[in-house]
């Protein structure tokens, strides 16, 4: 019985730690090359799962099979997703890369701020259903503690992770992205575009976090305009708590951050599940500002 | 040509925008009964939005590009009376058209009518319109310490602070707790608010002390939640979600007051209160204490070179800015009778930050008239106030990437110097400052 | 001596970027620091200034007409207040504070006034304000920059942004100068200027000057002793002339093989 708990809340952790993990890449990749926490980052993955609603709800007229149904929404959902992400960047961050970084950190809290309210305006403020699409994974029929939903946003997560990390170790816009990471200024010089490397990093951003907001949002049956924002913030401290800039951190952090947030509230109390990860952000940014993967950097003077 | 490209580029951004939208704003779903709603006249909308907004979008980065490489082209002689004008603000303009400086705003004979009509307006007000506008109004003038307060940090200091909001939530939870427990008046939680406040913004401030920007804004965000959960969560203490009930209101030397009488009474404890804020911060932001914080914002390492305590200035700027949230708290939960922790969300110290920033950051004249203008506004233009926050939103990104110093920018204060100092003898500073008196 | 760092290092994760670094300086001189990019030097300024704690060693001083203290490990404010102020590298002014008040943060450490002070205004603040507003002018007139009292610190011409910086730095009473490039971008006319500027400091205003510099014949005319540093390591000191002939210094300079 007890152990079933266990096994019950390690599950559930290793899940929101998955769903932190596509978000909090965005986060990282991001933070990398710009230095700017991308406060409107949770807003692209609430969008991403309202695009995906939208998107069933018309193709079910057309009476296909659930699973394509499926498959084209999820599709649609990431490319328009991704398209958020790139304008975005274009309109609040760009014209403010030379800027002082306050004002283009409260740029993205205007950003966040109004596509929150576009959606709420153009959909509604009510919760709404989300088709449970995912696919049951038959083997897993005898098994109680593991549902099929949370095997797929587990094993796409992983996916997910293998080919971003072989894209970022092996392509060409990899090294680049990895390049202006290092030193934008270096980076110009040796030939990388780096403003195309930006865009490259916010449409990446935002595939996965639309990818993570459509899986949770299945798992879960429901949306509203208002799920992108405490998401964001706690995948943001994953993120942190990795080491920014640091992927295999960016996933590290995530499932620490995750499964703390399942047992805190498995074995403490459900009441201050999202205080732990608020306190855990404190605790990390005193003791070790650089995170767990993260290069202590000293300050340039 | 060059027309024919910009018309184009427009075109196709209009596209753009159009097919970027399109599933969200024209297709609307209803999942009770399963329907689909087309709205087309929203694609045409946004195509025609987006079409003119790129023009307007093109012409006002053309004009800043403008002035910037005006600024940076000209020689250093004219360096200062060249930078000034670039960056003129609105009213500098407005006054210009009537061919004013904003100095003639602080000769005797403008400045002495100007101030009496306007004290005049403020102290008539209650008395000539209704409750329902005194109440709006001490809203706004509640909203004018919290951003006034905010500016200390923000302004001054430069350090973004996204919990604001916790520190008003505890002057208010100090003045309901003690009101409803220990039935403790309004005069004695007004100072125990703005220091229970600003005990725990030193409590913020201590562990956040070596943190630079962005991770602030982060820890500060969280701080603000966590009291907000606390407060929604310690149900013993706090009745919860549901909020503490029938606060009193201020009292009056005992006297039973009618419900107009309170609020017209509250109407001017807020308006002393805001004359009170603005006298101290300005008087805090032309001393040693506003010279550290604005250094210490400028650049850290370099005001910790040259003997500045910037930790002793970061916790004395946060202490300062929560002193001004707990007033604000206690007046608000004075003014409602009824507080609940959903007053106190991190959208709520987005607003303040709003302010601020619309107002123009550092400047005491910006920031009251940024509260009054985002208090106001969506009271008395009902059309707007759906979109409160959308808008928002949209003036945080505008202002930053086109007008970051605000509306009404903050100009420094420039010393002048007497004729007998330039042979040495002893120094007095005249004027000049930024919105010099309250 | 006034100042004494006893085998300094200063690590950074692996990388050890101040190594063992014994350096003396005496009442009234003028010395410099050199050595090829990446040798240290504005680390070691740093350690001494208290930016970065270093990783062992210890740095003393023994300000004129006082006795031998520890500084080692205290915070740069605090080492500000004992009497050593630095200029940056690449300038680091309070860019929207005009030119009087950059000078005036400079003097911060020596006043008193507090916020009860700031709020009432009394007869003691006012007279420290007044009197930090005539000081600091009389030190932009020192410096020679008091025509741009008033103007914002980003708008100056690059040669008084340096300038200011020194002026800045003296406001805070130091017994030391530490000067890291002073004459970094400047032109030779500007440089002869900053001699002069310099010279003037040590003799009339009485300090001790320690300065990193490039330009080699600024350095020549000017110091008494010189430290040589290369990665992380002092691999000379000694009278300019002696520095000069050095077949280490020429080596680092120049590099091992001239050839490769």
């Amino acid at each position: 019985m007890d152990f079933e708990f266990f096994v019950n809340l390690l599950f559930s952790g290793l899940t929101r730690g998955s769903i932190y993990a596509l978000l909090a890449l965005g986060y990282t990749m991001v933070y990398g090359i710009v230095k700017l926490i991308n406060f409107a980052h949770g807003e692209v993955y609430m969008i991403g799962a309202f695009t995906t609603l939208i998107m069933v709800s018309v193709l079910t007229i057309l009476n296909l099979p659930i699973l394509a149904i499926a498959v084209i929404a999820a599709l649609v959902a990431i490319v328009w997703s991704a398209g958020y992400g790139y304008t975005l960047d274009k309109i609040a961050y760009k014209p403010l890369r030379e800027a002082p970084r306050l004002s283009a950190l409260i740029s993205a809290i205007g950003m966040s701020l109004f596509l929150q309210n576009y959606v709420r305006l153009a959909q509604t403020s009510d919760f709404l259903p989300f088709p449970r699409f995912l696919p049951t994974v038959r083997f897993l029929d005898n098994y109680d503690g593991l549902s099929s939903s949370q095997f797929i946003i587990f094993t796409t997560t992983t996916v997910v992770m293998v080919i971003l990390t072989i894209f970022i170790k092996f392509t060409r816009v990899g090294k680049s992205m990895r390049a202006a990471a290092q030193d934008r200024m270096m980076a110009t010089l040796t030939g990388v575009n780096v403003n195309k490397t930006i865009s490259v990093t916010f449409l990446i951003g935002s595939v996965t976090a639309a990818i993570g907001g459509i899986l949770i949002s299945a798992h879960v049956g429901q949306i509203n305009f208002y799920i992108g924002f405490l998401a964001g913030i706690k995948a943001f401290v994953a993120a942190v708590l990795g080491g920014i800039g640091s992927i295999p951190g960016a996933v590290l952090g995530s499932f620490v951050l995750g499964l703390t947030e399942s047992f805190g509230a498995g074995y403490i109390s459900s009441d201050y599940e999202d205080v732990f990860a608020f306190i855990i952000l404190v605790l990390i940014l005193i003791f070790r500002p650089s995170g767990i993967l993260g290069k202590p950097a000293a300050q340039k003077v | 040509m060059e027309v024919l490209k910009e018309l184009r580029k427009s075109l196709l951004l209009a596209l753009w925008f159009v097919v970027l939208t399109f599933p969200i704003m024209v297709i609307r779903v209803n999942t009770i009964t399963d329907t689909i709603e087309w709205r087309w006249e929203r694609a045409i909308l946004m195509a025609v939005g987006s079409f003119v907004g790129s023009f307007l979008w093109k012409f006002l980065l053309a004009r800043q590009e403008a002035r910037k490489s005006r600024q940076t082209a000209k020689g250093s002689s004219e360096a200062s009376d060249d930078g000034a004008s670039a960056q003129k603000s609105l009213t500098e303009r407005l006054l210009a058209r009537l061919g004013w400086t904003r100095d003639t705003l602080r000769e005797k004979k403008v400045a002495i009518p100007a101030l009496a009509i306007l004290g005049a307006i403020v102290i008539v007000f209650p008395f000539v319109t209704s409750i329902y506008q005194s109440n709006i109004m001490i809203s706004a003038l509640i909203y004018v310490i919290l951003a006034l307060g905010l500016n200390v940090v923000l302004g001054l200091g430069n350090m973004l602070h996204l919990g604001f909001a916790a520190f008003y939530a505890i002057g208010a939870y100090t003045y309901g707790l003690l009101n409803h427990y220990f039935g403790v008046g309004f005069w004695i939680a007004l100072p125990l608010g703005a220091a229970a406040s600003a005990i725990a913004g030193i409590l913020l401030a201590i562990p956040v002390l070596r943190l630079r920007g962005d991770y602030l804004a982060i820890v500060t965000l969280a701080f603000g939640e966590i009291i907000r959960l606390l407060l929604v969560n310690l149900s013993g203490i706090t009745m919860g979600p549901s909020g503490v009930k029938s606060i009193s209101r201020p009292g009056l030397f005992g006297l039973d007051l009618s419900y107009t009488q309170a609020i017209t009474y509250t109407y001017f404890i807020c308006l002393a209160l805001v004359i009170f804020t603005v006298f101290i911060v300005h008087r805090l932001e032309n001393s040693r204490i506003g010279r550290q914080l604005v250094a210490m914002g400028e650049d850290d390492i370099a005001a910790r070179a040259m003997g500045v305590n910037t930790s002793r200035a970061k916790l004395t700027a946060f202490a300062l800015g929560a002193v001004w949230a707990g007033i604000a708290g206690v007046l608000f939960a004075a003014k409602t009778t009824f507080i609940n922790p959903d007053s106190f969300k991190v959208w709520d110290s987005v607003l303040i930050l709003c302010m601020v920033v619309l107002g123009g950051m550092a400047s005491i004249p910006g920031v009251i008239a940024g509260a009054l203008i985002l208090i106001l506004l969506p009271e008395y233009l009902r059309v707007f106030s759906d979109y409160r926050l959308l808008i928002f939103g949209a003036v945080l990104v505008i202002m930053m990437v086109f007008r970051p110093g605000g509306m009404i920018p903050k100009r420094r204060k420039a010393y002048k110097l007497r004729p007998e100092e330039l042979q040495g003898s002893a120094a007095v500073p005249v004027g000049g400052g930024e919105g010099d008196a309250p | 001596m006034i100042l004494k760092a006893t085998q300094l290092s200063m690590d950074f994760g692996g990388l050890r970027a101040v190594d063992r670094v014994d350096i003396e300086i005496h009442e009234g001189e003028i010395v410099a620091l050199i050595g090829p990019n990446g040798a240290g030097k504005t680390t070691f300024f740093n350690c001494v200034t208290g930016v970065y704690p270093p990783t062992e060693g210890q740095i003393h001083i023994n300000p004129p007409g006082g006795t031998e203290v520890s500084i080692t490990g205290l915070k740069p404010n605090r080492i500000a207040e004992r009497g050593l102020a630095r200029t940056f590298q690449n300038i680091r002014l309070f860019p929207n504070m005009t030119v009087l008040e950059n000078v005036m943060v400079g003097r911060d450490c020596r006043l008193k006034a507090g916020i009860l002070g700031a709020i009432l205004r009394d007869r003691r603040t006012r007279e420290e304000e007044e009197q930090v507003i005539h000081d600091s002018h009389e030190i932009l007139k020192k410096i020679g920059i008091e025509q741009h009292v008033n103007e914002q610190a980003k708008n100056l011409p690059y040669g008084a942004q340096r300038r200011l910086e020194i002026a800045r730095a003296i406001a805070t009473e130091p017994f030391l100068l530490l000067l890291d490039e002073p004459a970094a971008g400047m032109n030779p006319q500007e440089t002869r200027q900053l001699d002069d500027l310099i010279l003037r400091l040590r003799d009339v205003e009485k300090l001790t000057i320690f300065l990193i510099e490039h330009d080699m014949s600024l350095v020549m005319r000017l110091s008494e002793r010189i430290y040589v540093m290369d990665y992380g390591e002092l691999i000379a000191h000694g009278s300019p002339a002696e520095v000069k002939s050095n077949p280490l210094v020429i080596k680092a300079y120049l590099g091992e093989d001239v050839s490769a």
